[in-house]
């Protein structure tokens, strides 16, 4: 049952993907070159998806954070940390480099292997092998001394 | 570089399905819809017993384009404009950064910003920083 629900939303995540034009990395990059808009090239449609999806977002947590507990699981997972440390800045500045080399994030980059792209599932292995390194980097004991979050994939 | 045309109405919407299954993902299982964390814990070490849950998202994100192709009988334009070197650089730093610094587009840009986080607001605007610079270089240094 669960397994089946969680399918169903990654399904909808994924259309809202395709639907939304992100799984087409043409149509980020486009959104990512503010030196476009000169040439009347950019493509502001990314901040549509974005404003869409914290929209809807914003106000069903509201709600749901509200409840005792979900439906499917004992207690909620959120995220409490509020520290600004190196890593929340040289991740996603990295992270920034590979979105603006290629036009994937990881999730449209998964979607993206459903249009059965051979490129994407390039990007998508490489994607994974560096999701294990940083995890594995991440486990050494020299950086939990120098981060030493609780988890450390915790958003 | 391939022109793309402005869908406004569609980005919205489609927006707002990622933003009403992040809410029922919370809902359901108690959990943020943070690609690049569901993704990433699929390999080991495994920290709990969600393996399956996981799986059965990504498989979710990968029918998608499927399920629009059986029902419309086609799929929209994507066209992926990077040669093999190139993505295989950027599918590294995309997955190390991503892990490293916690999350993504989906879990800072959707679900922290929702939630209001400091760290998801920093993240976000590094990553976008870090990509318009990159997209600038790549197509406007000469």
């Amino acid at each position: 049952m669960t397994i089946l629900v969680q399918f169903a939303i990654g399904l909808l995540f994924g259309l809202g993907l395709v639907i939304s034009g992100m799984s087409n990395p043409a149509k980020v990059l486009n959104f990512l070159d503010l030196g476009g808009i000169p040439a009347g090239t950019w493509d502001a449609s990314l901040a549509f998806v974005m404003a869409g999806a914290v929209a809807v977002t914003f106000v069903g947590f509201r709600h749901v954070l509200k409840l005792a507990q979900p439906l499917l699981a004992d207690r909620f997972h959120v995220p409490t940390r509020s520290d600004i440390d190196p890593r929340i800045i040289v991740g996603p500045a990295i992270f920034g480099i590979g979105w603006g080399l290629a036009g994937f994030c990881p999730g449209p980059a998964l979607t993206a292997l459903g249009f059965g792209s051979i490129s994407a599932l390039v990007f998508v292995v490489a994607m994974f092998a560096g999701m294990v390194l940083a995890r594995f980097i991440a486990q050494l004991p020299s950086s939990t001394r120098l981060a030493a979050p609780v988890d450390p994939l915790e958003t | 570089m391939v022109a793309t045309p402005f869908t406004p109405i569609a980005s919205l919407l489609g927006g707002a399905l990622i933003g009403l299954s992040a809410v029922l993902l919370m809902w359901a299982t108690g959990r943020i819809a943070g690609i690049s964390g569901i993704a990433s814990r699929l390999f080991p070490p495994y920290e709990d017993r969600a393996f399956a849950g996981r799986l059965a998202f990504v498989a979710g994100l990968i029918a998608a384009p499927v399920l629009v192709r059986l029902v419309t009988g086609s799929l929209p334009a994507q066209t992926i404009a990077a040669g093999t070197p190139a993505l295989v650089v950027a599918g590294l730093l995309t997955g190390f950064g991503s892990v490293w610094g916690s999350g993504c587009t989906s879990g800072h840009g959707v679900c922290g910003l929702s939630r209001l986080s400091l760290r998801s607001l920093v993240a976000t605007v590094t990553f976008m920083a870090t990509g318009v610079a990159t997209v600038y270089l790549i197509r406007h240094w000469s």
